[in-house]
């Protein structure tokens, strides 16, 4: 059996670059060639934003895209995968234009992360750095796959030990 | 919406465990290879101890231990002209593949917006030369 589809996609030019900056923090760097002002309005038009923030290669479909990028304004994607429907919500807590936004994340039960975009120009690109601030530990590792995979890993690292730790 | 990203990639590692754990069981099925990963699990070895140690050809063995590595089940390392092996998969790399794997995801993300500028820049182009003149 060839097991090798597990195909990693071809490298980008702009890599983007993600960091555990500490116990809560992650945080995803990228330079985009283009002006501070254009980048912003990416992300805060939902016409613009719904294009690129569901790439289609991750196989999500966007069946709502509402976004009202002020202070206090909220707002709330819906998806469809795999025939159910996930919504992701929250609200802009700050917006500085061409600068900087924050927003919470207030799908989950618990007290979710606040995410903060900053936008910093330079030479006509602009790096974009989007920094993750879960309120605990657990909840980070919770998101992503620490929690949900670990159980088959685990196993898996169970099985290998014991035949490579039965001599010691 | 960060959420999005950790929903894919939890998704994106649940096809990599699975793609990982067929590799895993087709490395686990051999007698040879179970062996290495027995030796190296007392000490690590160069792929030169291990052929000598199994009494097998160096091709042979490195076929093993690349059908081990691509599995996860071992790594490798050359230091000169000697490649080491070690047992592999531990508790950071699992992190690591789950970081790798959210790479993508932003990857995927800002490569399209690349595409969002580069458009919007373009239009804008043109309007300003409308504009001025």
């Amino acid at each position: 059996m060839d097991t090798r589809g597990d195909a990693e996609p071809t490298p980008t030019k702009n890599r983007s670059t993600v960091e555990r900056k500490s116990e809560r923090e992650l945080v995803v760097k990228r330079t985009i060639e283009g002006p501070a002002r254009i980048v912003f309005e990416a992300f805060a038009r939902p016409e613009l934003f719904r294009r690129w923030w569901v790439p289609k290669s991750i196989g999500l479909t966007l069946l709502s895209c509402e976004l009202d990028v002020r202070v206090g304004g909220t707002y709330r994607l819906v998806f469809s995968h795999e025939g159910s429907e996930m919504a992701f919500f929250g609200r802009y807590i700050d917006v500085i234009p061409n600068s900087r936004l924050v927003w919470t994340n207030d799908e989950g039960d618990d007290e979710g992360a606040v995410t903060t975009v900053s936008f910093e120009e330079m030479d006509g690109k602009t790096l974009v750095v989007i920094h993750d601030l879960y309120p605990s530990k657990e909840a980070l590792e919770a998101s992503g796959s620490m929690g949900a995979m670990d159980e088959t890993l685990d196993q898996l690292d169970e099985l290998v030990g014991t035949l490579g730790g039965s001599a010691s | 919406m960060h959420g999005v990203a950790s929903c894919v990639t939890l998704n994106r590692m649940v096809q990599y465990t699975q793609a990982r754990l067929d590799a895993s069981f087709t490395a686990l099925s051999d007698a040879t290879r179970r062996g290495v990963l027995e030796q190296l699990g007392r000490s690590d070895a160069s792929i030169t101890d291990l052929a000598e140690k199994f009494d097998m050809s160096l091709t042979g063995m490195k076929k093993h231990v690349g059908i081990l590595e691509r599995a996860g089940l071992v790594t490798t390392e050359k230091v000169g002209r000697v490649r080491t092996c070690k047992l592999g998969m531990h508790r950071f790399e699992k992190e690591a593949a789950w970081l790798e794997r959210y790479q993508q995801v932003w990857n995927a993300r800002f490569d399209e917006l690349d595409r969002v500028v580069e458009e919007l820049k373009r239009k804008e182009k043109i309007d300003g030369h409308k504009r001025r003149r």
